[in-house]
């Protein structure tokens, strides 16, 4: 059904399709909208479902760790410092292998503190074991989540999964959405069958120390595991577009075929990306858009095979890793290294930190300056006339 | 004698220290609460010692996750059960004992923010806090409940320190101000007591705390023998209560004939540096003397 | 690949820390005892059972030789011998 929502209600009600047994939160902006319609459902009496308050973000991702290892689908959405807060749970959850779903509303990370959008919280956590999935719109915020249930919860996967959505930009926007139907979950996420449980029919021990004769084989088989995710999904998104009828991929590929020039982005500023490609287009210039939505595991084949035709790439992070190349355009160069067919330019731009509106303008800024020399960690937008020299 | 017919829920080949209070104490603990029981513990010498992996020594469902956060993971359990119960056809689930432990540590210092959450909610969940007095899982540093003057890797007795300067946190008042149904305080050293406690906690609906007292031979100092004799005098002496409150209100205290301070401290050396400062034993003494006080510790014949 | 860490219930059976002990074991007299149980409370391996007076023993498999029973037995019926 077709309806106008608030990025953050129709999450809520795509997560609430999805029946989760137990929810947990802790409110930090701007991902509260989301929860908090949750948390009307339940009241409602729309949901049946366990929404537990904690007093930390902490506290939020360990009741979800505790519910999922008793068999229980579970729900927790966070931004930024919040993020940070469950970092180390987040890890833990990988490692004993339990499907949570989370939404992060992309937030930027203090000091000093700011409530508007970049990646620097979700991308910050790329070493965790987290599924990431990024949204582009509304719509792809909701079909993820549904994705991302059903890949958490594969018998062969078992990892967390993170949907990441730009905070604001999705959060409090409204846009026309297709709400999936109830049934039709139902036929692609089934009921989640857990493959081991805390129950006292069938006394098990959860989270032992292991030695440095198992450790390493624990993270072994994570790794391997994304190649599983990788080689799984293509049958995933197949089977979602032929239930849901709207077809996803680990890459979007926008007028990329005979593209001179491409800039490869996550998120919704893709969607300006897209405008510009298409203005700059009937003016006759070869340009296209590559969009990443899957961080985690990262498409390198489909990264590669996307780009390796086109002679001047421009990555634009909105995240740093302070002190070296910025977190994407450094695994998009490595994954080049030693390639026959690369493009001749891989530049590094960095751009919408702490919600600077990347703008129609500072796009084709992006494009303009993919004329000159390979260039590395540009900021786009920059005015550092503000900064203060003196106290 | 070998093939032992042995039943516990908490299996023998652990690796915990010859003589571990701790150990005695997950025992008596679980043994008590029965196999309808899931249990999240938090990182500490416990968990090491009980589930080095590919082994358990726990029969019943156990989780640990980390350091601060088993109130928390208990949590999920209670709710996730809660869930199922009303979801399916699964009765009784919310009959099951959830335990929520930590040692001193765990529960004092880095985990009692997810622990004063869990009993704010007034989850049915029974929170044990193991005290063995400091963090010796990772080499007998100080904790929140570390006693007064004991010598700790943190807090070393020398020319210019008696070790720990500052009293156990009341972690028993902490818990009650919180206004749960059942605070008390149990020892290793009177394990008929502990396990009543622990029957007693889990026959009542709400949050419960626990908090038992396990000495530590490797940590205080002592001969590994001695654990149960050293976790009687604490009490005997004044200085380890224990106290038992049902919504708030005292409603038994141990009675003692009370045993001066230096017979408990003296085997330890974790208070040898002291034991001949008449000073320093005096103000030991009065904490016991305030605790005899407080609780009307004293036998009426006494 | 779905590798998880996961511990059979009482599966520390395996470990057998008997080994452990250097010094002294406690030896079961079964002359003056009362069947009181004390020393099966305060096992910290939870490795002494018996059921009548003077049939109490431990299981040396796993017997790290502490000596608590052997000290809190009100009738000096444990005690503790030299190992070996």
């Amino acid at each position: 059904m077709r309806e106008f929502l608030e990025g953050s209600q129709a999450i809520a009600k795509v997560v609430s399709l999805c029946k989760p047994g137990v929810i947990s939160a802790y409110p930090i902006t701007p991902q509260t909208h989301i929860v908090e319609g949750l948390a009307q459902l339940i009241a409602d009496g729309k949901l049946n479902s366990q929404f537990i308050n904690v007093e930390s973000e902490h506290s939020a991702a360990s009741v979800v760790l505790g519910a999922s290892a008793c068999g229980v689908r579970v729900f927790t959405a966070t931004s930024s410092q919040g993020l940070f807060l469950m970092a180390e749970v987040l890890f833990n959850i990988a490692g004993m292998r339990l499907p949570v779903v989370l939404t992060c509303a992309n937030r930027a990370m203090s000091a000093p503190i700011s409530i508007w959008n970049d990646h620097q919280d979700s991308i910050s956590l790329r070493d965790s074991g987290l599924i990431q999935l990024y949204a582009e719109n509304i719509q792809e915020a909701v079909d993820w989540h549904l994705l991302a249930y059903r890949l958490a919860e594969s018998r062969n996967i078992m990892l967390p999964a993170m949907v990441c959505i730009d905070g604001y930009i999705l959060t409090h926007g409204v846009e026309p959405v297709d709400m999936p139907e109830e049934g039709e979950i139902d036929r692609f996420l089934p009921e989640y069958q857990p493959p081991y449980k805390l129950d006292v029919d069938n006394p098990i021990t959860l989270g032992c120390l292991a030695d440095p004769e198992y450790y390493m084989e624990t993270r072994f088989a994570i790794q391997e595991t994304y190649k599983d995710i990788l080689a799984s999904m293509p049958q995933l998104f197949k089977e979602f577009g032929s239930i849901f009828g709207r077809s996803y991929n680990f890459v979007e590929r926008y007028r990329l075929d005979d593209a001179e020039k491409a800039i490869v982005a996550m998120g919704s500023v893709c969607g300006t990306i897209k405008d510009v490609v298409d203005e700059l287009r009937k003016k006759g210039k070869k340009v296209g858009l590559l969009k990443i939505s899957v961080f985690r595991p990262f498409p390198y084949q489909e990264i590669y095979a996307s780009l390796r035709s086109i002679p001047k790439v421009a990555v634009v992070d909105r995240a740093l890793s302070l002190g070296s190349f910025a977190p994407l355009v450094s695994e998009i160069k490595a994954l080049f290294f030693g390639k026959k067919k690369t493009p001749k330019i891989v530049s590094g731009f960095v751009a919408g930190l702490g919600g600077r509106d990347i703008t129609k303008d500072s796009v084709k800024q992006i494009f303009r300056q993919l004329n000159q020399r390979e260039v590395s960690g540009k900021f786009v937008d920059l005015k550092p006339e503000l900064l203060q020299d003196k106290i | 004698m070998s093939g032992s017919q042995i039943k516990s829920l908490f299996a023998s080949g652990h690796t915990a220290c010859a003589g571990c209070g701790q150990s005695l104490a997950a025992r008596l603990v679980i043994d008590a609460a029965g196999p309808n029981t899931i249990v999240a513990n938090n990182t500490g010498c416990l968990e090491v010692f009980s589930t080095k992996y590919p082994e358990s020594a726990w029969g019943i469902p156990w989780i640990h996750s980390l350091f601060e956060n088993a109130a928390a993971v208990a949590s999920g359990i209670e709710a996730a059960l809660r869930f199922l119960e009303e979801s399916s056809s699964k009765k009784r689930l919310r009959d099951i004992t959830v335990i929520a432990q930590a040692g001193d540590g765990g529960t004092a210092d880095i985990g009692l923010q997810a622990l004063s959450g869990m009993w704010e909610r007034g989850q049915n969940i029974l929170s044990i806090c193991y005290d063995n007095e400091a963090y010796e899982n990772t080499g007998i540093q100080r904790s929140g409940l570390t006693p007064y003057d004991a010598s700790t890797t943190t807090s070393p007795a020398g020319s210019r320190s008696f070790g720990n300067p500052r009293i156990k946190k009341p972690l028993p008042e902490i818990a009650n101000a919180h206004g749960i149904i059942y605070v008390a305080t149990a020892t290793v050293g009177f394990p008929q007591d502990l396990q009543r406690k622990v029957k007693k906690a889990i026959s009542l609906k709400g949050p419960k705390y626990l908090q038992i007292h396990v000495p530590c031979p490797l940590g205080w100092g002592y001969a590994s023998s001695l654990t149960y004799q050293i976790a009687r005098l604490a009490v005997q002496t004044g200085l380890y209560p224990l106290v038992e409150y049902e919504n708030g209100v005292l409603k038994g205290v141990f009675k003692i004939s009370p045993k001066p301070v230096e017979e408990y401290l003296k085997p330890q050396r974790r208070f040898k540096h002291i034991i001949n400062n008449p000073e320093e034993l005096s103000k030991i003494q009065e904490i016991a003397n305030d605790n005899i006080k407080k609780y009307n510790l004293v036998t009426a014949a006494g | 690949m779905f590798g998880p860490i996961v511990a059979k219930p009482g599966s520390s059976r395996k470990n057998k820390t008997g080994s452990w002990r250097t010094e002294s074991k406690p030896k079961f007299l079964q002359t003056n005892c009362i069947a009181c149980r004390l020393c099966v409370l305060v096992c910290p391996e939870g490795c002494i059972e018996g059921l009548e007076k003077n049939s109490f023993h431990c299981d040396y498999d796993y017997c790290k030789g502490c000596g608590n029973c052997a000290s809190i037995c009100p009738k000096k019926d444990i005690e503790m011998v030299p190992e070996g």
